[in-house]
């Protein structure tokens, strides 16, 4: 059962295409599947579901922002943009059909965020590499531009729609009856459901036509273009699938605030959702989500470090720590972006693979 | 009149874009890196001369020279320590350093000087000037005057001397120069230099008008919109396309904001930026070299 494998056996495409190679990832993917939905719900705290729930969300952003940027080739600026689109599509139509399910305005937001992305992923099919980035980095600005100042829309001055918590059916002592998501523990649900689809999706995706088209046109565009791949119709698909996550992203962000607010979706933000494909590693699932990991923990082991640290090196309390704080945040999320480029610029996700690959063949240095 | 004072300060602000976007047109020239720092560089720069003006009473001459000399330093840095490592590497990977850098830059801006709002004391009383009928900001003026200055002696140093034109030779065709004895690494190293200490100018003048802190760096989105219209790699394109973008702005502000109720000022420049990606990739003066897929 336990078995690993030796070499390249495999004689057919089906063999080929498999998601499972070999037995152990079955294994592995279950024993995953146990951790992530019974034993973390059931021993975290509320306080560190709250922050796997970010990292959820981030994961699912950063997965959709990879497939464009790492599968495809096609830089985007403009993630957050996209994710904004979601959100007010879905705080939006929960305002104006307050009878309407929370999954229908998540599909809706969604939806919306492919037709963007589609739209703004139109100048890439005359232009790419930098110019690419500058256009979807005026995606990012017109959007927020639009969002900040068309009030009809996005809710008077502030730009943010407040939005009920979503539901859920709950068969508890009186029957089966619909309960208000209200702690952490309910949104992991949420948030982990979605992201393991997501996932799930992502590579299937890469086991179908269409995926293997996206690495094509990433790899050699013309070369795509000679066997026979409509490079246009292609690269749009990428921005509408990407959007799309971008989108549900959003709504993820929406329904965990209970709030649509363009502060969570600023230029900024899409930077740091190209950061974490850049630190996890470009064209990776698993990159994606050490990359989400990654940033999302960075202040948080930051503010740990200053406080514990430097109180203890430096004699800091902890008004010196947090005033300090923003400026070492901006220094470590720039710094190591830069580093992570020099050094290692297939990020986490190769990293990890030296590791397993170490101990696959250990104790002998090569298979 | 109204008409021809708007057109006029937008002009004299399209000046500051230009000087911006100059810094950033000769590090793409020479190296094709696409530098999402450039704002960074300037607010820097603001940084760095507010410190020697405020906190050590300099005068401002003896300011300009230190942070002129801080500031090629800092070029020079950036260049040894991360881009250099990058030569080779897919475009995605070079604009995500320079994102890198910037964000590098506010953290370590703001630790070291401090995260006040300060402004850089100038010797201009902001008395207006009249022309006539005209009513011109008189620091607007001077730093035109300056960002005149600063090309005019970029456009020297490219036509003229012997770096210059060894820049030009390398923003040709590298392993040409190369073989020609051109020390590739050493020169990308001047161009980053020379962004720095143009840098400089935006900073002193922007860093006088609206403050330094780390929202001068947005001055860095605005020269995409120049650079794009300009053409990536042409220092002429960067003055014209400065210029017209102040201009637009300037009028955007003056004739859409009464009709939409305000902010056009800041999204014209970007749809004009998107209009001229669809039609006209390469710019104004760009070398038509952009690839179609």
């Amino acid at each position: 059962m336990i078995n690993r494998e030796t070499g390249v056996f495999k004689r057919t495409y089906a063999e080929d295409l498999a998601i499972y190679r070999t037995p152990l990832p079955k294994v592995a993917i279950a024993v995953i599947a146990v951790i992530v939905f019974v034993i973390v719900p059931w021993q975290g705290s509320e306080y560190w579901l709250g922050i796997l729930n970010l990292i959820g969300i981030a994961s699912l952003g950063a997965l959709g922002l990879n497939i464009l940027v790492g599968y495809t080739g096609q830089i985007s600026v403009g993630h957050a943009a996209f994710m904004s689109v979601g959100a007010y599509t879905a705080a939006v139509i929960l305002r104006e059909f307050p009878g309407a399910h929370w999954l229908v305005a998540m599909l809706g937001g969604g939806c919306a965020a492919a037709l963007a992305g589609i739209f703004f992923g139109i100048p890439s099919l005359r232009i790419k590499g930098l110019y690419l980035a500058v256009s979807t980095l005026a995606a990012q600005l017109i959007i927020e531009w639009i969002i900040n100042h068309w009030s009809w829309l996005s809710g008077g001055a502030q730009a943010s729609i407040y939005i009920a918590a979503p539901t859920f059916p709950w068969l508890g002592e009186d029957g089966l009856v619909v309960r208000k998501m209200e702690s952490n523990l309910h949104y992991y649900y949420l948030v982990y459901i979605v992201l393991a689809l997501g996932i799930l999706f992502a590579l299937n995706l890469f086991r179908s036509h269409l995926g293997r088209a996206f690495v094509a046109v990433r790899d050699r565009d013309v070369a795509a273009e000679i066997i026979g791949i409509n490079i246009f119709r292609t690269k749009l698909v990428a921005f509408g699938i990407a959007s799309f996550y971008a989108g549900v992203t959003g709504v993820l962000y929406t329904y965990f605030y209970q709030i649509a607010n363009f502060e969570s979706f600023t230029l900024l933000v899409s930077i740091q959702f190209l950061a974490m494909c850049i630190i996890g590693g470009l064209g990776s699932i698993l990159g994606s989500i050490l990359g989400a990991v990654f940033i999302t923990m960075l202040p948080i082991v930051l503010d740990f470090l200053l406080r514990g640290v430097g109180g203890a090196v430096f004699g800091w309390d902890d008004a010196a720590a947090s005033a300090i704080m923003p400026q070492w945040n901006l220094i470590m999320f720039g710094g190591l972006i830069m580093f992570f480029l020099v050094v290692e610029p297939d990020g986490l996700a190769k990293m990890w693979r030296n590791f397993t690959d170490y101990f696959r063949v250990w104790p002998f240095p090569y298979v | 009149m109204y008409y021809v004072e708007l057109m006029l300060n937008g002009l004299l602000v399209g000046s500051l874009y230009s000087i911006v976007a100059l810094g950033f047109v000769l590090i793409y020239k020479a190296s094709q890196v696409i530098n999402f720092a450039q704002g960074e560089f300037v607010m820097f720069a603001g940084y760095v001369i507010a410190f020697w003006i405020l906190s050590l009473d300099f005068h401002i001459a003896v300011a300009a020279v230190l942070a002129l000399v801080v500031m090629v330093f800092v070029g020079l840095l950036v260049e040894w320590a991360v881009l250099r490592h990058l030569i080779g590497r897919p475009v995605v990977a070079v604009i995500m350093a320079t994102i890198g850098l910037a964000s590098f830059l506010q953290g370590a801006a703001q630790l070291l000087f401090g995260v006040e709002t300060r402004s850089v004391p100038l010797p201009i009383d902001d008395y207006p000037v009249f022309i006539g009928d005209l009513l011109l900001n008189r620091i607007e003026l001077v730093a035109a005057v300056f960002a005149g200055l600063g090309f005019a002696a970029v456009g020297w140093f490219f036509i003229k001397s012997r770096y210059g034109i060894a820049l030009r030779a390398i923003a040709d065709d590298q392993q040409v120069s190369l073989a020609m004895g051109i020390d590739v690494k050493t020169f990308f190293g001047i161009a980053w230099a020379i962004a720095g200490v143009v840098a400089l100018v935006g900073g002193v003048f922007w860093g006088n008008a609206s403050g330094v802190d780390t929202q001068l760096a947005l001055i860095g989105l605005k020269v995409f919109p120049v650079v794009i219209l300009g053409g990536l790699d042409s220092i002429i394109g960067a003055i014209v396309a400065g210029l017209i973008i102040g201009l637009v702005e300037s009028l955007a502000a003056g004739f859409l904001d009464p009709l939409v109720g305000g902010g056009t000022k800041d999204l014209t420049p970007y749809v004009l930026m998107i209009l001229v990606l669809m039609f006209r990739p390469y710019g104004l003066f760009g070398q038509k070299i952009i690839e179609r897929v």
